[in-house]
């Protein structure tokens, strides 16, 4: 047993390594990825590009604009004084908002009376005009509040002393709310899945594609002798990625690991029951490499988008939420990011570390039934 | 290995009605066949006849349909796992590892076949010595020519001495000399008491083997020795006539009533004949009629080509009139 099973891994980690782009795909692209994470996906919406479509051009309209800015959530790139110049801007995408101010604006403020102010936002990014509009409204609303104060204490009056309630906010776990704290951790999820259940069916198809699946079915190695042969070289190369962009998050990216680096080990084995066992499956209804990468992204592209990698599961139809109770990712993003931004350990993740163990158990030997010793 | 194993009454291989279908195409149609201990057995057919299905059920990768056989004294559909570890196998495409180098190879299978350790280097030396690759024994195996492949291949298919060898067309794509060098190794095999089951298309080869099995469209539809086959199952007589112009003599000699059947052969033709006795002046006096020199006309013992040529005939002819019956 253990002899056939040694020279399979020794066979199975020099094909491995030994292949130029296999070393790259393997070390190479985990970190890339995950630098691409770091620095270019970035939902935080700042600086956004904004024109100024200031028809009154007045002290007030000037107050008004230097507030935008000053928030640091708008950047003035462009001053408008033509509606078609709007259009033309935003359809190229030139600037993301549009701030109108009316003739009349200044004088209406002075007088004590309240003025319209049109904001105009690219609405094809959804996203981030809701996120812009929401700006938008708190500080339009602060103005009037000062307006008021202005007013009062110009007339000599004292401001009348209100109630009211001041929201002080706080998020916990990720003090500035960067997106990169959220996403980093969560590429390792990725990496390990593409990574592991990709190549492990392609390994176990290219010996079809070549032939020598033939000659190693004719030879007394039993079953599990070559599935295991050809499954722990990437159980191995799974934990490697993890560590590896683990050291890029948190020496790079400064990403906080604030739990034991040991349970993410263990639900990465535990993840990998599945991950391995999609990829077993997939070899068996494949016969060429071709055929396999197909059939994995297949699997790979539903998983990911019902993950909660990228967007909230709670936004999706009850249905779809439920389908992704059967997402081996979907927990095991969860524990990721649980051990990476609050340090929780099992007594918290222990249903999240179940439900992996189950999936991972049951697609395990479905494929593992699956796969025979034969031709077909 | 056991001794006992590979006696079944002195038979490495016997087929009891062996069948396999693939859907409604019969691959194997009732094949019946008993191949004896330290033979060289060939399998010679046209592609598609069946030839690698009936190898790859014989080695216990492939289930047969119907009927029942024996490997080395062992069940092929029950036993096949024990099968596996008295035999050895090597296909049309030498499956070696490019990537790894000629003593990868072998290590890797001599694990697989679990070769003691004693004899792990002395089999490792034989292989890389008798396929000529003590140069290369560091080099992958992808940049080795067609012939070093193919004996590396079968080096690694019996590092763990097996007492039959199945062989599935062992010499497509390898040039003449390296067929040759193939086919002195496995004479010595055989005269090391080897059973070899070796299947070809080439009719060179096909002389080399000890007896033939003759299959066609799945069925056996002769089986001897190529002496006996020539002999036995050539109803017919074979003239060789050898003429300046034998395309244009072909067509005329074909249409004589003593002619059942003629073909380019060489510079010459190989006309089939009832009675070479008969046919002989015939196409004597008709090619002279036509003023086409003859240079040789005579009745010559017949080639396994002849053979193969006439049984598939006389069997599509049989099979025909059934078909239209079906049809």
């Amino acid at each position: 047993m253990l002899e056939r099973l040694k020279c399979m891994l020794v066979k199975e980690f020099i094909q491995a390594l030994r292949d130029p782009r296999m070393r790259f795909i393997l070390f190479v692209l985990p970190v890339f990825q995950t630098v691409v994470f770091g620095y270019a996906v970035n939902t935080d919406v700042r600086q956004v590009a904004t024109a100024i479509y200031d028809l009154d051009n007045s002290q007030e309209s000037r107050e008004l604009t230097a507030q935008f800015v000053k928030s640091g959530y708008f950047k003035v790139t462009e001053y408008v004084d033509r509606d078609s110049q709007v259009r033309e801007l935003i359809d190229r995408g030139k600037v993301k908002a549009a701030i109108r101010m009316d003739r009349g604006f200044g004088a209406a403020i002075r007088a004590g009376r309240s003025t319209p102010l049109q904001i105009i936002l690219d609405g094809s990014d959804s996203n981030t005009a809701g996120i812009v509009l929401n700006y938008a409204g708190k500080i339009a609303a602060r103005y009037s509040e000062q307006l008021q104060l202005q007013q009062v204490t110009r007339k000599g009056g004292i401001p009348m002393r209100t109630g009211g309630v001041e929201l002080q906010s706080r998020a916990w776990f990720n003090d500035n709310l960067e997106s990169r704290n959220f996403y980093v951790p969560a590429v390792i999820a990725n990496i390990v899945m593409i990574i592991t259940m990709l190549l492990s069916s392609m390994a176990v198809v290219r010996e079809k594609e070549i032939g020598t699946m033939e000659q190693i079915i004719v030879t007394p190695i039993r079953k599990f002798e070559f599935i295991l042969g050809k499954t722990i070289p990437f159980v191995l190369i799974g934990f490697l990625d993890v560590a590896l962009i683990t050291l890029v998050a948190v020496f790079w990216f400064e990403v906080p690991i604030r739990g034991s680096l040991l349970l993410l080990f263990g639900a990465t084995a535990l993840f990998l029951m599945s991950s391995l066992g999609f990829g077993l499956f997939i070899s068996t209804i494949s016969q060429t490499q071709q055929q396999a990468m197909m059939s994995a992204f297949f699997f790979i592209f539903p998983a990911m988008l019902l993950s909660g990698f990228a967007f909230p599961i709670e936004n999706m139809p009850p249905a779809v939420q439920w389908l992704t109770y059967a997402n081996p990712l979907r927990y095991y993003i969860v524990i990721i990011r649980s051990i990476y931004l609050k340090g929780v350990g099992v007594a918290v993740l222990w249903p999240q570390m179940l439900g992996l163990a189950i999936l991972g158990g049951v697609i395990l030997s479905f494929a593992v039934r699956r796969f025979h010793k034969t031709l077909s | 290995m056991e001794l006992a194993t590979d006696t079944h009454n002195g038979f490495a291989v016997t087929l009891r009605n062996l069948e396999k279908r693939f859907g409604d195409f019969v691959a194997v149609n009732r094949v019946n066949l008993d191949v004896r201990k330290g033979e060289i057995f060939g399998f010679l057919g046209p592609n598609g006849a069946g030839k690698s299905t009936t190898i790859r059920m014989l080695c216990g990768i492939l289930e047969p349909t119907a009927g029942s056989g024996t490997v080395a004294g062992f069940d092929i559909t029950r036993q096949a796992e024990e099968i596996k570890k008295h035999i050895g196998y090597m296909s049309q495409r030498f499956s070696l590892y490019e990537d790894l180098t000629v003593a990868e190879n072998i290590d890797f299978y001599s694990g697989i076949y679990r070769i003691p350790a004693a004899r792990k280097n002395a089999r490792k030396e034989w292989v890389i010595e008798m396929a000529g690759l003590t140069e290369h024994r560091n080099s992958r195996t992808a940049i080795l020519s067609g012939g070093w492949k193919q004996r590396l291949a079968l080096g690694c298919a019996i590092l763990h001495e097996p007492p039959i060898i199945f062989l599935d067309e062992p010499t497509s794509g390898v040039d003449p000399i390296s067929r040759r060098n193939f086919w002195d190794l496995i004479y010595q095999l055989a005269g090391e008491g080897v059973t070899v089951f070796v299947t070809t298309h080439y009719m060179d080869e096909a002389e080399y083997c000890d007896r033939l099995g003759l299959i066609y469209r799945g069925e056996l539809i002769a089986l001897g020795t190529p002496g006996e086959l020539k002999s036995r199952f050539m109803a017919e007589e074979v003239i060789e006539v050898l003429c300046d112009q034998p395309q244009e003599a072909l067509e005329p000699i074909e249409q004589l009533a003593e002619v059942k059947h003629a073909a380019l052969f060489g510079r010459g033709l190989h006309v089939v004949a009832e009675r070479a006795d008969d046919a002989i002046p015939a196409i004597t006096a008709r090619l002279k009629e036509l003023n086409l020199p003859v240079n040789r006309i005579e009745q010559i013992l017949p080639s396994l080509e002849d053979v193969f040529v006439s049984q598939i005939e006389s069997h599509d002819r049989k099979e025909a009139p059934q078909r239209e019956v079906a049809s």
